[in-house]
């Protein structure tokens, strides 16, 4: 039985290394290539929507609804987020107890930076995001983190945002072999089934945006995180990506992950460079 | 502590354009918290514009103005430079008050 | 705030006379407001009622008649019955207030706006409604009162839960 088994095994082995040798592309089309991915994603949404604006994606599904358009322009000329901007705006510029701020922490003084935003560090061989960029400065400082869902760290990301309107996503995957994994892993975490209601993240948002799900329209994952964070009728408040991810999550009845998790910053790291050159729109009103 | 209040006023010569947000539970007094009790209701009840010693605009309101408060409104009458006077009083007794400069 | 119940409606008319007299006779205690003509005041009853006739009723003493100058903006589907945006605009004369009306709302009334001389008759502002329901605006002018009526549908309501 056991010989039998290892013939097998060096059979099967034997049969995929002449696979590989007599098959190059097959072992081409399997490598990590982020730049084919976006320009794939990007046509894919560009082709089932021809009607849309490109950069209008990042206004989520009032891009897919005519009548929910209107009700958003309305909103906004005097938006529901614009006491969380003015908050951010204040806590930005407002010192640490050690007499540093977040400019201290950031490039150019933490202005129109958020299209860079996540990185991936190649000392820490991590993805890096706003959000956590910005607690670690407050450690860093000896200040306590703040909430990775709601109201400090929405109002802080609101502001920086805001400071980097219409600017373009501009997500680097520097030439590391963990930068593409943690690329490779968020895509992973997209388009797989979780949850009591088997659904991916891709199942509403690349196969049917616009559609309704129950009374909600679906937005398009192409820039959904370009107009981070919300102000979200459905929350009475605002939210950060993370709160996003988790709600996502909840609502398909699968277990939610810890804010900042790896598999959340990959994620957006994903969803981000596929974004690239879209505009940062943030923050934005949702229904 | 910043306003609860924001406005923007602003005239084009004869018409002033008046909108403001206002910082506001607006709590319907119907909606349970996380515990499973009452949120008592707290919302804004008055809410007056005055401009010149004159009042221009008074809002009524219930509890089924939206969490946040917006309104728009135009008059005539006033210039650029003016003092646009905004005040709320809600049904805890509480109120808030600002003056803004017609832009 | 002193919390005032206002007059019953039906006896509204009669008591204005007798509670200006009566705040020429106070002057000017701390509970009066600046303005203190008896339909200045908070309408609390009217904000009460539950039904949209009654709280027209309370609020203006009689019934409005449709128009077609008066325009009421709301969307078909509101996003969310949380925030619905919504406006009037009329092109009557001498408008002294605009009100709205959710007919399927716990309570009717959901907002009254005084418009003194001088102010233009038009007014935008954002509701909350529970469900579907008819929407209706009322523009008194010149002592008549107009309507303009609209079903908004709501898929969300906005009511919290």
């Amino acid at each position: 039985m056991k010989a039998g088994s290892a013939l097998l095994l060096s059979s099967v082995s034997a049969a995929l290394v002449a696979l590989a040798l007599t098959a190059p592309s097959v072992v081409a089309a399997d490598k990590v290539d982020p730049a084919t991915d976006a320009k794939a994603f990007q046509n894919f949404f560009f082709q089932k929507f021809p009607d849309v604006k490109h950069e209008d994606f990042v206004n989520g599904p009032y891009s897919m609804s005519e009548d929910m358009k209107r009700q958003w322009q309305e909103k906004e000329e005097f938006p529901p987020y614009e006491f969380a901007l003015d908050a951010g705006k204040e806590m930005f510029s407002t010192p640490f107890k050690n007499g540093k701020t977040y400019a201290d922490c950031f490039p150019n003084g933490g202005n129109g930076i958020r299209q860079n935003y996540p990185y991936f560090d190649t000392k820490e061989g991590k993805v890096v995001t706003l959000e956590l960029a910005l607690n670690r400065c407050r450690e860093a400082n000896g200040e306590a983190p703040y909430s990775y869902v709601k109201d400090e760290m929405a109002s802080l990301t609101a502001y920086m945002a805001f400071t980097s309107r219409g600017k373009p996503m501009d997500i680097k995957i520097p030439d590391d072999a963990r930068a593409r994994e943690a690329f490779e892993n968020g895509k992973r975490y997209f388009y797989t089934r979780r949850g009591q209601l088997n659904f991916s993240c891709a199942s509403c948002h690349v196969q049917s945006p616009g559609e309704r799900i129950r009374a909600e329209v679906l937005a398009p994952a192409l820039g959904i995180l370009n107009a981070m964070p919300i102000y979200r009728s459905e929350w009475s408040g605002m939210g950060t990506i993370s709160r996003r991810f988790i709600t996502c999550n909840s609502q398909t009845r699968a277990v939610p992950l810890e804010p900042q998790s790896d598999e959340y910053r990959d994620l957006e790291y994903f969803l981000s460079y596929v974004a690239n050159g879209l505009p940062i729109s943030g923050p934005g009103a949702r229904p | 502590m910043a306003s609860s209040i924001r406005v923007r006023a602003t005239s084009n010569g004869d018409i002033t354009e008046v909108q403001t947000l206002i910082q506001h539970p607006m709590d319907t007094g119907l909606v349970k918290d996380a515990k499973g009790e009452l949120i008592p209701a707290h919302y804004i009840q008055e809410l007056k514009f005055a401009c010149n010693g004159k009042d221009v605009f008074v809002a009524n309101w219930g509890t089924a103005i939206s969490k946040d408060p917006y309104v728009k409104f135009s008059f005539k009458g006033a210039k650029k430079g003016d003092d646009l006077t905004i005040s709320w009083t809600d049904n805890k007794g509480a109120s808030d008050q600002t003056t803004a400069k017609i832009a | 705030m002193t919390v005032h119940t206002g007059p019953h409606p039906t006896r509204r008319l009669i008591l204005q006379g007798a509670v200006s007299v009566a705040l020429i006779g106070l002057g000017n205690l701390p509970f009066v407001p600046a303005h203190a003509a008896a339909n200045d005041k908070y309408p609390e009853e009217a904000f009460k009622l539950k039904n949209e006739a009654d709280a027209i009723k309370a609020l203006y003493g009689r019934t409005a008649e449709p128009s077609d100058k008066v325009k009421l903006d709301a969307p078909e589907i509101a996003e969310n019955g949380g925030v619905v945006p919504m406006s009037v605009t009329t092109t009557l004369d001498k408008v002294s207030s605009i009100s709205f009306f959710v007919a399927e709302n716990p309570n009717a009334l959901a907002a009254s706006y005084k418009f003194p001389d001088g102010t233009i008759p038009a007014v935008a502002n954002r509701l909350k409604m529970a469900k579907t329901s008819n929407v209706t605006a009322i523009v008194e002018a010149d002592g008549k009162l107009y309507s303009a009526t609209k079903e908004v549908k709501v898929t969300v309501g906005g009511c919290g839960g």
